[in-house]
């Protein structure tokens, strides 16, 4: 079966072989040439696979955006003690379903991406932190790390290198904290799913205590195809600060919803013209959030203008995020969506810092009043002080990310909401 | 020598040492950041927010709690900035605060409180219902208000860092987070969880002790020493109404941190007994009369003279000051001379503090008896401290005995000697024999200095009026040496402490207001008896 999301703007790398379940077994991806790259960077060395990584430019695919190969580098050099590689595959941002799709399709290409990674940085030991509620994914992923292990991908003296890495698939019992990367750490070492006070930073202080780098699943499966065919082959898709394919996932009021693999600066017009088949119902486009729940809103206008790169997404002040694209048309209710994404924050909240955990759950309340017809004017207005006091305040970004839909949308959907205060009128309702 | 940093903070030059946190930096100039979290005894998690402040370079307001300081860095704790941190931080602490201040028992020396009062918005914003977690027993001498945490995690943090007996934690996230104990388990049988309260910065975790009993505004604070062990802990005394409402710990890091044991802080009414002796007892024949001070001890003095060349025995309690002691010393030997003996109790086992490792409860449970040894005092008894008296007991020349209740011993103690004084708090049986019962102060009531394990001479301040006519020991004892031998008679309990250094070579080139509120250390190359 043909994968169901495909068109022909698409730049096929990562998700080449997505809707192919023959591309699982790792007979299958040793014949189509898995593997090779791996053998290759331990031709290579460690450092000439991050020059090669930097070289690509490619960029974290969590959210970030930091480049990737400067964050290797960071790692010390001849410390004495244990590195540990974390793949970050706790894909949790509300909209996002592209690492779940990486793994589940292609689980050897993430592998591989590891595998390298840990030889870059000089780690012995990939820990790839997968989301629990991914439990097909899991069992795919699972099975995966068996039979690299039992081809000798895996272990010790890997290919006849005498490299010896090894690779554990650690399950996240559902918490979107633990995918923020030192609640990831905390989380795997058994611990409190909270992020801890930087510095100091993984590549100091990371999982058990020892240096650590953490990737996304996209990068590491990214950092595959840069070794296997080279940074500058990869610098041909996308611009030239946002070099590469991205996978774009596009949810919403969009005629085919999906995840669409697309050179970086795709314009967002097209994606959703082009790419999605237009508006659903031929309805207009109202608000567009391009980067997960957790970045700005943005009106039809500045959609219009924006530019699916890091830095076209900052020019109409929102960001790319992890490019998971919520679109939504002229009959959502902006005031409703945002409380409810406000709830899940203040549902994810962790709960450390006190202008998350009070700011958030306040936030939440004051929102669900507004949508229930109580709401003044005055609540605008705290809204905008509070949230304001939510950002850059606290030691993660989760805070933040209530911050940016809360005053994005006011600023954006004034209208909405104060006919909501002053009328009780709803869009959308019938 | 620490290597110095040179930085500014709001404006004034400051050098401390590196690696040194802002926040600590900041009290070298008397500036307070506030904060919740932070506790200079246990590890900071930075989560409170509330001592962010503006580092000249940075892209954000830094934990000052965390950030250590940097050479020529310029530090703002009172720029809009800071300030404008602070007012929304504390506005979100209220926002399910219950602000049942009247009814808190951590009104008037609440964090919160103090924080909003200086800071904070003048109305609240909050229109919401309040979140509601309600009251639980924590177990031991702890309840806990969860409305009105602040989720600082001091103490869980105590419990898992400093007793290191893992018995709360926080459970649930986000806004629903709640301390909690695990299943029924709560804090029973730990030995160290009265701290939990102290460093609880609002009305969260409250003393069952103490609930509902004393205004904090209403309460009189008392530097002391805990008189429970010999680990000699530095306390308050609080007190209202010339009673002891609670025991406090008194920050010294050198002997007890900033925490004290949950025996020693709860070992306080005693102090507030009422039946006390209150008038010097004269026994004339079979029945005792009140008497006057002067006819007392002068009495005392005519009789000791009449009967020149008796043996003197004396027995004494190491819960006496180094004062009292020294005093009871001078006058044995005006008497003559003899022998000193001692009685303590010993517990089986110490109960050390895990993360402050030179603290303890420890086994001897007398705060003083290091300064008995290092006068020549021999300890006799069990280690219930019970016996060892039999020769005392029907001795015939003087018995002098000061501060030991005597409680085992029999009605007819001391029935044989030429002359028994007995000076103590209350009027045990033993007590009937003795031809003079001389009414002393506690240590609550009086001034003075303990010795403690590690030969810290360390001073306690009198929260008490003392009862009736009862004076401190070593006046008493001083003013009957002095009338004795025609020398100088102390009338402060810093002549009493020269005159202690003149007569105990130990106690040799301290000066009593070196002791001050840390305390002082003994000479190490004096030896003790009790060795």
């Amino acid at each position: 079966m043909a994968y169901p999301y495909v068109s022909e703007h698409e730049v096929r790398v990562l998700s080449r072989h997505f809707g192919d379940p023959q591309q699982r077994r790792i007979d299958t991806y040793v014949e189509r040439g898995g593997y090779q790259a791996l053998r290759k960077a331990f031709d290579m060395g460690p450092e000439k696979v991050i020059e090669e990584v930097k070289a690509s430019g490619l960029r974290g695919r969590g959210g970030a955006g930091f480049p990737t190969g400067v964050k290797w580098s960071f790692m010390p050099k001849d410390s004495g003690r244990p590195h540990y590689l974390l793949c970050n595959a706790d894909e949790s941002e509300p909209g996002t379903f592209k690492d779940r799709e990486l793994i589940r399709w292609d689980p050897h290409q993430l592998i591989e991406g590891c595998l390298i990674g840990a030889y870059a940085i000089g780690a012995g030991h990939v820990y790839i932190y997968c989301r629990g509620e991914f439990f097909e994914v899991n069992q795919i992923l699972a099975r995966a790390v068996e039979d690299a292990y039992a081809k000798g991908y895996i272990g010790k003296d890997i290919m006849g290198s005498g490299n010896d890495l090894e690779l554990t698939v650690h399950q996240g019992a559902g918490a979107y904290i633990c995918g923020e990367e030192t609640g990831l750490m905390n989380s795997l070492e058994g611990r409190r799913g909270q992020p801890r006070v930087k510095p100091p930073f993984p590549a100091a202080v990371g999982a058990f205590g020892m240096p650590s780098t953490i990737n996304n699943v996209e990068t590491l499966a990214a950092v595959t195809h840069i070794v296997d065919n080279g940074g500058e082959w990869y610098r041909q898709y996308g611009t030239e600060k946002s070099p590469g394919t991205k996978l774009f996932c596009v949810s919403g009021h969009v005629r085919k919803p999906g995840n669409y693999e697309l050179p970086l600066g795709f314009p967002l017009t097209q994606l959703i013209e082009d790419v999605c088949g237009g508006m659903r119902d031929g309805n207009a486009l109202k608000a567009v959030i391009p980067g997960g729940s957790s970045v700005p809103i943005i009106n039809a206008e500045e959609a219009s203008r924006c530019s699916l790169d890091y830095e076209g997404c900052v020019e109409v002040g929102t960001m790319l995020g992890c490019a998971s694209v919520i679109v939504m048309d002229e009959t959502t209710d902006i005031v409703k969506q945002v409380r409810r994404m406000v709830d899940f924050y203040a549902h994810e909240s962790c709960g450390q810092c006190t202008p998350c955990r009070e700011g958030s759950a306040w936030t939440a309340k004051i929102l669900r009043r507004i949508e229930d017809g109580r709401g003044t004017e005055e609540d605008l207005d705290v809204l905008m002080e509070m949230t304001q006091q939510m950002v850059g305040t606290t030691i993660c970004v989760l805070s933040d990310s209530v911050a940016a839909p809360v005053q994005s949308s006011i600023t954006k959907f004034r209208d909405e909401y104060l006919a909501l205060i002053r009328r009780g009128e709803r869009v959308g309702a019938a | 020598m620490a290597e110095m940093v040179n930085l500014t903070i709001d404006g004034h030059e400051v050098s401390v040492p590196r690696g040194t946190t802002i926040l600590e930096a900041a009290k070298t100039i008397g500036t307070e950041v506030p904060h919740y979290c932070y506790h200079p005894g246990m590890s900071s998690p930075a989560m409170c927010r509330l001592c962010l402040v503006e580092v000249e370079g940075a892209p954000k307001p830094m934990p000052s709690c965390v950030t250590t300081v940097a050479d020529g860095q310029v530090v703002r704790t009172q720029s809009e900035e800071a300030k404008k941190n602070r007012r929304g931080v504390l506005e979100f602490y209220l926002v399910n605060h219950p602000l049942d201040c009247p009814i808190c028992d951590m009104s008037g020396e609440c964090n919160l409180q103090d924080y909003v009062h200086a800071e904070g918005r003048e109305h609240g914003r909050g229109r919401e219902p309040k979140r509601v977690f309600g009251r639980d027993d924590f177990g031991g001498d702890v309840l806990f208000y969860g409305d009105r945490c602040v989720m600082c995690t001091r103490c869980v943090r105590f419990m898992s860092e400093v007793e290191q007996d893992h018995r709360l934690t926080v459970v649930e996230r986000g806004n629903r987070s709640v301390i909690d104990t695990f299943f029924e388990e709560g804090l029973d049988g730990t030995h160290w969880h009265g701290n939990i309260v102290d460093i609880c910065p609002v009305g969260a975790l409250v003393s069952k002790d103490f609930l509902h009993k004393a205004r904090a505004w209403d309460l009189t604070h008392t530097p002391s020493i805990c008189a429970s062990c010999s680990q000699g802990c530095n306390i308050e005394l609080h007190t209202r109404d010339n009673l002891v409402q609670r025991i406090k710990p008194r920050e010294n890091l050198d002997v007890n941190g900033w925490w004290i044991c949950d025996y020693g802080r709860h070992d306080y009414e005693w102090m507030n007994r009422g039946d006390r002796l209150e008038a010097p007892l004269v026994r004339d024949g079979g029945s005792s009369q009140a008497a006057g001070w002067t006819d007392a001890l002068r009495g005392i003095l005519d009789r000791a003279a009449s009967l020149s060349g008796a043996s003197v025995k004396a027995v004494v309690s190491p819960r006496c000051s180094n004062e009292d002691l020294g005093a009871l010393v001078g006058l044995v030997e005006a008497f003559g001379g003899g022998e000193i003996v001692y009685r303590s109790a010993r517990a089986e086992e110490e109960i050390p503090l895990k993360g402050f490792p030179q603290l303890a409860r420890r086994k001897d449970l007398a705060p003083n008896t290091t300064g008995a040894d290092l006068m020549g005092m021999r300890r006799v008894g069990d280690d219930q401290g019970v016996g060892g008296l039999d020769d005392i007991a029907s001795h015939d020349g003087i018995v002098l005995v000061l501060g030991d209740s005597l409680e085992d011993q029999p009605e007819s103690f001391g029935a044989q000697a030429g002359l028994y004084v007995y000076l103590g708090t209350h009027a045990e049986p033993a007590v009937s024999a003795a031809h003079y019962v001389l009414p002393t102060c506690t240590h609550a009531e009086a001034e003075g200095t303990f010795t403690n394990l590690d030969r810290r001479v360390q001073r306690f301040d009198p929260a008490l009026r003392p009862p009736g006519m009862a004076r401190p020991a070593w006046l008493v004892l001083g003013a009957m040496v002095g009338e004795r031998t025609g020398g100088g008679v102390a009338r402060s309990a810093k002549e009493a402490f020269a005159a202690l250094g003149a007569a105990v070579p130990a106690f040799q080139g301290i000066d009593y207001a070196d002791v001050g509120t840390r305390g002082a250390l003994i000479n190490e190359s004096v030896s003790l008896t009790g060795d």
